[in-house]
């Protein structure tokens, strides 16, 4: 903190596309913080500089075009400057699109806050032949005008002078727009009537609140309301005003003021602007040519996605791979940490603590994808291509109650069967129409995430053997088809009352990002998930272990097992033989001793590539424990160039290799048990009477509903209730479950593949529903509603087939094609508005 | 006539605005304003959106918002 100098808020507004990031960057540097705009998801971004004695902050407002009352970042942008009172208010102006500009920068100076024009992107105006007069313009707006080139931090120095006179100076000439012979005297008029209520004329500028009132702006009219005494008077007066005026000119008091902003910066363009050469076709005509064209713009978008899944998702995943060792790494560390592992079962204090971390580091484990992902969407987005894509594809998403933007969510939440609804979901933030916005929230998690893959890959593996590539191609292409007719069905009930943006899009010029900017977007979006996501994942993953772990087996049982386990260990010193020295060194403690050195050696040995590298391995563990050495390696050893044949260690080794197979046995049951008679596993035995309509067997339920704290553990869990017996260890998960579950069919899978296709989003992904909403209601929907869903659908395939008679395959066709006549009178239906 | 009428690469002018609400209000600030100019540039591949160029930039509306705008063709 400085000492006893004071803090001066300074805010940055501006169109969207003016490069209001490329200052903000510029003065701030690497000061920056992101946060929400309370209660709703637009990030603010603030940061701070230092002058002179001052520490001054700086506000990035959201982009917008005016100051109206219809957009959440209008809504924003207005009430900062209302509320927050700035000292100063930079304008952030396209130099290329100047008069476009100037009509947001009319609006600001009617707040009445001292202004700073900022004329950036000098040099793309340059290019295009345009000279622009700033002391002329300086003049006619009444307010310092300054020069940058924002991206290559062009003209820093004489913006926070500019800042610092202002500070200093105040306004000088405020800017008056005249709205003509009809309109003013209306504005006079009310003005005055306001000015008679001191808590108005305190608190805000009236001349802006008289236009906003005549503009029939239902935020100004709820400001009179709520902060006069007389407010009923003045809106009565208010409306009086704006109906003479609508009967007495035949026209909308909108259209005229906002005819008379767009005449006054054509005024003023044509004083301080020359055109110096007429521009043929632009680099960004040339480019959309291609880019937008009928034919070659569909494959252009659809290389760009594939070209985004494949990096972020393919490529971002062979990085995992490297990044997983300190991951595991870490873990190990603290497993070494906390209390060793016990003969037949671990103690609670560490199998929950290795569980948590398990949980925690597979969530951390797609950081590298991530990172991959938010700078390919912040390059899309910075290179204007975003625009493009939701241009061309709008047509087919409008008709579901989405937007052409919705298409990347949904690549990113796994549209090729295989992607991650986390950066899914955070994607949602670029979308301006909420409702739209929500829709695409909701049905980004009912894609195929990475995690779904290896559950639909063991299943068709056993029951579609014959047709696993139409299966795939079913799995992964019904998901779009119910999630289209879910996003309508949700836009025409829930999501109804929510407000639908127009679709006006601005289509700017194509435009080189920078490296930088474009790596800090993709840091600090990566930083904000993991802050954000982390702690609460710890917390939910410790509640999941207490349900699967306790209230635990009963002491009989627990008897049972020491029984057993004593009963294996007596068994394997007699089978080491008398007089074996190797049998004392392995009597008590240090059994359990040797037997984290067996796994180590194992680990080791398994990882290993080469001989050398196996070698290194030998003389490290020979190292470690000479005398348990002998044991791993059979009892055949070296000892100074001798090769030694040691009948009691060889002999040992064989009985501590059963030993160890009884043992692993042995925990796999208790630990079976343990999740059997668990709250959760009687959950899923007291759901069987209901699930059995849709073909889950409580075996199947306790799989599933574990798998809510992270979809990995689906595979894990039906490995852990399908344990292999200890005839038939050698056999693949795959053969287990098709040999204790007999009477399964195609359609008992195809019931639960399509279950788990509609499976509510993991945690993480909830949590960030949370956030970009907003709202825990949302969250708890979105959590609940693909649950009833994917139950129906399941009950509705495996009753209906069975009750048909036919076999999963002619299920599954039926099931497509009833879905695609679904699909398609969805999205026949009209909203009624239209 | 209206907006969503004219074709690729022909011009028209403004002649007015039929509006209520938001969608009338965000083409106002954009600047459909009655004497405006404004070109066709192209349809996107399933029709609709259309981009049009006036005042310098693109910008593009769904047909449904381009019937709003009434012009006359140059």
């Amino acid at each position: 903190m400085s000492n006893g100098s004071t803090k001066i808020m300074v805010a940055l507004a501006g169109q969207p596309n003016s490069g209001k990031s490329t200052i903000f960057n510029m003065l701030t540097g690497a000061r920056q913080h992101v946060a929400n705009y309370p209660g709703v998801t637009v990030e603010k971004k603030t940061g701070s500089f230092r002058l002179k004695e001052d520490r001054i902050e700086i506000i990035d407002l959201p982009g917008t075009h005016s100051l109206t009352s219809y957009t959440q970042e209008e809504r924003i942008a207005r009430d900062f400057l209302l509320n927050e009172r700035p000292a100063v208010v930079v304008d952030v102006v396209d130099a290329s699109n100047l008069e476009r500009n100037l009509y947001l920068t009319f609006q600001l100076a009617e707040m009445g806050i001292p202004l700073i024009v900022n004329l950036n992107m000098t040099d793309v105006a340059e290019k295009r032949g345009l000279k622009i007069d700033s002391e002329k313009l300086s003049r006619e707006i009444g307010a310092p005008v300054v020069s940058t080139v924002g991206n290559r931090s062009r003209g820093k120095d004489e913006l926070k002078k500019a800042i610092e006179m202002t500070l200093k100076n105040g306004q000088v000439t405020p800017f008056r727009i005249d709205y003509g012979e009809a309109m003013e005297p209306a504005l006079s008029l009310l003005e005055k009537h306001l000015s008679g209520d001191p808590d108005l004329s305190e608190r805000y500028p009236l001349r802006w609140l008289a236009i906003k009132l005549m503009e029939n702006d239902p935020e100004a009219q709820k400001l009179i309301r709520e902060c006069s005494k007389n407010g009923d008077e003045l809106l009565k007066l208010v409306k009086e005003e704006r109906n003479a005026f609508v009967n007495d000119q035949k026209t909308s008091s909108q259209k005229v003021i906002a005819v008379a902003r767009h005449r006054t910066a054509e005024g003023i363009v044509e004083t301080s602007v020359t055109c110096e050469k007429k521009t043929g076709k632009t680099l960004t005509d040339k480019i959309d040519q291609a880019a937008c064209n009928r034919y070659l713009g569909p494959v252009i978008l659809a290389a760009t996605i594939y070209l985004m899944y494949e990096l972020a998702i393919v490529q971002g995943y062979k990085i995992t791979e490297y990044t997983w060792p300190l991951l595991a790494g870490f873990r190990d560390i603290v497993a070494s940490l906390l209390p060793s592992e016990g003969f037949i079962f671990d103690p609670f204090f560490r199998s929950m603590p290795i569980w948590v971390i398990d949980g925690t580091i597979a969530v951390l484990n797609y950081v590298p994808i991530f990172l991959i992902l938010f700078a390919l969407i912040a390059i899309l987005e910075d290179t204007g291509y975003m625009a493009r894509m939701a241009f061309i594809l709008d047509r087919i998403f409008r008709h579901f109650g989405l937007h052409g933007q919705s298409i990347l969510p949904m690549v990113l939440g796994g549209l090729f069967v295989g992607g991650c609804a986390i950066p899914g979901v955070m994607a949602c933030r670029a979308m301006k129409d909420e409702k739209a916005r929500m829709a695409t929230i909701m049905i980004v998690p009912l894609m195929n995430c990475l995690a779904k893959i290896p559950f639909y890959v063991l299943l068709i593996g056993i029951f579609f053997a014959g047709c696993k590539g139409v299966a795939m191609f079913f799995i992964s292409t019904i998901t779009i088809i119910i999630a289209l007719g879910v996003a309508k069905g949700l836009s025409l009930t829930v999501l109804r009352s929510r407000p639908n943006a127009p679709f006006v899009m601005e289509m700017p010029p194509y435009h080189m990002p920078t490296f930088q900017g474009i790596m800090r977007r993709s840091l600090e979006r990566t930083w904000l998930f993991i802050k954000k996501i982390i702690t609460i994942v710890i917390v939910v993953s410790a509640i999941v272990y207490l349900l699967i772990y306790f209230p635990g087996i009963s002491e009989k049982r627990n008897a049972y097992y020491s029984d057993r386990a004593d009963q294996i260990q007596k068994e394997f010193f007699k089978e080491t033989g008398a007089n074996n020295p190797y049998a004392d060194l392995l009597a008590g403690d240090n059994l359990s001793k040797f037997a984290g050195y067996w796994m180590d050696y194992k680990k080791a040995k398994m990882g290993a590539g080469k001989k050398d590298a196996k070698e290194a391995i030998d003389k490290k563990f020979r190292e470690r424990n000479f005398a348990f050495f002998k044991i791993v390696k059979k009892g055949k050893y070296e000892v100074d160039g001798e090769i030694i044949k040691d009948k009691h260690a060889m002999k040992t080794y064989k009985a501590y290799k059963k030993l160890d197979k009884e043992r692993n046995g042995l925990r796999r049951e208790r630990r079976e048990e343990t999740i059997i008679s668990s709250f959760m596993g009687r959950a899923g035995r007291f759901l069987e009477p209901v699930t059995r309509w849709a073909g889950f067997n409580w075996r199947v339920n306790i799989a599933l509903i574990s798998s809510f704290a992270a979809k990995e553990n689906s595979v894990a869990t039906l490995g852990g209730i399908y344990q292999s017996s200890q005839e038939d260890k050698e056999e693949t998960l795959e053969q287990r479950i098709k040999k204790k579950e007999t009477s399964w069919t195609a359609l008992h899978a195809l019931a639960i593949v399509l279950f788990m296709a509609m499976y509510p989003p993991c945690i993480a992904t909830l949590l960030m529903v949370r956030v970009e909403t907003g709202s825990t209601k949302w969250m708890l929907f979105a959590a609940f509603y693909p649950i009833v869903l994917g139950f129906i659908i399941s009950i509705f395939v495996f009753t209906g087939g069975n009750l048909l008679g036919l076999s999963g395959f002619q299920v599954m066709i039926l099931f497509y094609l009833l879905a695609i006549v679904f699909l398609v009178s969805m999205g026949l239906i009209k909203k009624e508005s239209e | 006539m209206t907006l969503d009428e004219i074709k690729q690469d022909q011009e028209c002018e403004v002649v007015d605005i039929n509006f209520e609400g938001m969608v009338g209000q965000r083409l106002l600030d954009m600047g459909f304003i009655p004497g405006t100019r404004i070109k066709v540039v192209r349809n996107a591949p399933l029709v609709d959106p259309v981009e049009f160029l006036m005042k310098g930039y693109h910008i593009s509306l769904r047909h449904s918002e381009a019937k709003l705008v009434e012009v006359t063709l140059l």
